[in-house]
């Protein structure tokens, strides 16, 4: 039983055809491999699952059947959660700020509620702990480091038991030592169940932790199989071209 | 467990320490809220010693805090909106207008309450006004505000046909001691106090608070990440146009008449308080207690000019000077935070 399906799906952007009638399968516990060429329309893809934008048409099918999002929080109450490529980060506020925005903590009673400052910092400490990042939680995003960031942006989806982990390049702007973090992250999350779709322009990143790969060219998904019969020479010879479709 | 725990735990209190240390020093060099404070306090302080007859005393104290109030009620307004990144230009006129409304109910004999609350709802419709067609239809917020800046004031024109409202009908004298009584301070300051706290309050503990913050920091990301933004940026025009209201009421108590050019230019000295009290006009950053001590600022160097027998027509300069210097500090700050 798969979690999420893209039944052929595409989306236009006044005359830009972004997507060509994508079909894709996610099932629970699989790690997917997002790659292709700048502008081959992976963010858009994975936008779509988010519920940031409708597919021009085509459908979003999950578990239980057909859903149309009107916005991201309708995806994420069920159980979709993505990082987006740019973050989408307040700068000015602090990281556990971030973290929590849009589902703050709360204590109190009635209509008396004020943040609960104490719960959201511990949290956010603990999930930054778990990335093994040295985000204080207290800090600024402003003042952070990349790294520091993309670990604010990933902490997010930490906070719900979600189903389906969206990740937009999430290892673009940090260390090795991060890299790694991350995808361990990723393997702890496909061993809890989580369905993860990872979009990386780094070959190393998808070999070593992905199922499956899936390659994409000007709108067209040109292959889609398990990494295991796959090469980086082949992924690489389908992004640019040189190989039509596999 | 306990082995296990020790070690966050001492690390998280060092760190916790460390950074207190440091934003605790920060805040206070950084805070130009304080920094206005201080000049609030040490103007005053030299007026009193070069004009202890005039200026020292608790009716001048009075005559500064109470001009001032009407201002600062507005300021409260204005820093949730611009917080936000919005500007709304239309608190003048709209301070105009409720004040007609106010005096043409009372006039018709009216208890007090009703045209109060005519007053306090002309106000919510005007931010509803400027709310939709910034979120709804997403017009700029500084053409829309100029927009009814000019219908408010015009509405305000022809409700009053171009008469001063001076006779408030048989409430009168309840109205009046109400909203421009006094006790030490006048009522409006009283107000303007609890108003402030009540506003730092909320903009530091609520969720919509920090949504206020958020929107102005990146709405795009706010929206993503599921903070309601058309409405917070709706009820953060409400609120300016409800606090222009609010500031027309206790003007109207105490003044005891309505004219149509109530609040005209009012616009520009309540934007300055807040821009001067630390509230960043990108957005994203702005408080409370920096919108009442930039007009408490304002007010006493307008008071002390005119005691030091300096021309009136001289206020507009230093007021706008002013602006340029607080958009220079924030300037200067950005700069050092980079
Ligand atoms: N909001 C939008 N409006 C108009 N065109 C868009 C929009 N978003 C994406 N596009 C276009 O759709 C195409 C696919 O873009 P997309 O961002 O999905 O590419 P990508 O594969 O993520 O590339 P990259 O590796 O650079 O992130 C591009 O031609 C882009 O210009
Ligand atoms: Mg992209």
């Amino acid at each position: 039983m798969s979690v999420l399906q893209l039944h052929n799906v595409s989306k236009n952007f006044g005359a830009i055809r972004a997507l060509n009638d994508v079909n894709l399968t996610l099932e629970p516990g699989e790690v997917l491999g997002l790659m292709g060429d700048n502008g081959a329309g992976k963010s858009t893809l994975v936008k779509i699952m988010a519920g940031n934008f409708p597919p021009s048409s085509g459908q979003i099918i999950l578990e239980e059947g057909p859903v149309v999002f009107h916005k991201p929080v309708e995806a994420r109450q069920k159980g979709i959660e993505i990082v987006y490529q740019d973050l989408a980060l307040c700068n000015n506020l602090t990281a556990a700020a971030n973290v929590f925005l849009g589902r703050e903590l709360k204590t109190g009673f009635g209509p008396f509620r004020i943040l609960d400052f104490k719960a959201m910092y511990d949290r956010s400490a603990e999930l930054f702990n778990e990335l093994k990042s040295e985000t204080r939680p207290r800090d600024v995003v402003r003042r952070m480091s990349g790294g520091q960031r993309q670990a604010v942006a990933i902490a997010r989806t930490r906070l719900s038991n979600s189903k389906v982990v969206l990740l937009d390049e999430p290892t673009a702007a940090i260390s090795v030592r991060q890299v790694a973090e991350v995808l361990d992250l990723i393997r702890r999350l496909r061993d809890q169940g989580v369905a993860v779709v990872l979009i990386s322009h780094r070959m190393p990143d998808v070999f070593a932790v992905c199922d499956r790969v899936f390659v994409m060219r000007r709108g067209n998904k040109v292959a889609e199989k398990p990494i295991s019969q796959s090469s980086p020479e082949e992924v690489t010879g389908l992004i640019t071209g040189a190989i039509h479709a596999a | 467990m306990p082995p296990d725990t020790a070690a966050p735990i001492s690390s998280a209190i060092s760190d916790v320490v460390g950074i207190k240390e440091r934003t605790a020093l920060q805040r206070l060099f950084s805070n130009q809220a304080i920094w206005v404070a201080l000049a609030v306090a040490l103007i005053m302080g030299l007026m009193s010693l070069r004009y202890p007859e005039q200026y020292g005393t608790l009716e001048n104290f009075y005559n500064i805090t109470r001009n001032f109030s009407f201002i600062g009620i507005m300021a409260l307004g204005m820093t949730a909106v611009i917080i936000t990144g919005g500007i709304d230009l239309s608190v003048g006129s709209v301070m105009g207008v409720v004040g007609i409304v106010v005096g043409l109910i009372m006039h018709a004999g009216e208890p007090w309450w009703w045209a109060v609350l005519a007053g306090l709802g002309t106000g919510v419709l005007c931010g509803l006004f400027n709310g939709i067609l910034i979120t709804r239809i997403g017009l700029s917020p500084f053409v829309t505000t100029l927009g009814t800046l000019s219908i408010a004031r015009s509405a305000a024109v022809l409700l009053s046909q171009n008469k001063m409202i001076y006779q408030f009908g048989p409430w009168a004298d309840q109205f009046f001691d109400i909203f421009g009584g006094q006790y030490i301070v006048a009522n409006s300051v009283w107000l303007l106090i609890i108003m402030t706290l009540a506003f730092a309050f909320v903009l530091n503990t609520s969720a919509w608070g920090r949504h206020l913050f958020a929107i102005g920091g990146n709405e795009q990301a706010a929206q993503l990440t599921g903070v309601p933004v058309v409405r917070v940026k709706m009820q953060a025009y409400i609120f300016c146009s409800l606090c222009a209201a609010i500031a027309a009421i206790m003007l109207l108590g105490w003044q005891g008449s309505a004219i149509n050019a109530l609040g005209t230019g009012y616009e520009l000295r309540v934007i300055a308080s807040t821009v001067i009290g630390g509230t960043n006009l990108i957005g994203g950053e702005g408080g409370a207690f920096g919108a009442f001590v930039g007009a408490a600022l304002i007010e006493v160097i307008r008071n002390g000019l005119i005691l030091a027998g300096v021309d009136s027509n001289y206020q507009g300069i230093f007021v706008g000077g002013f602006i340029i210097l607080a958009v220079l500090l924030e300037r200067v700050r950005g700069r050092k935070r980079e």
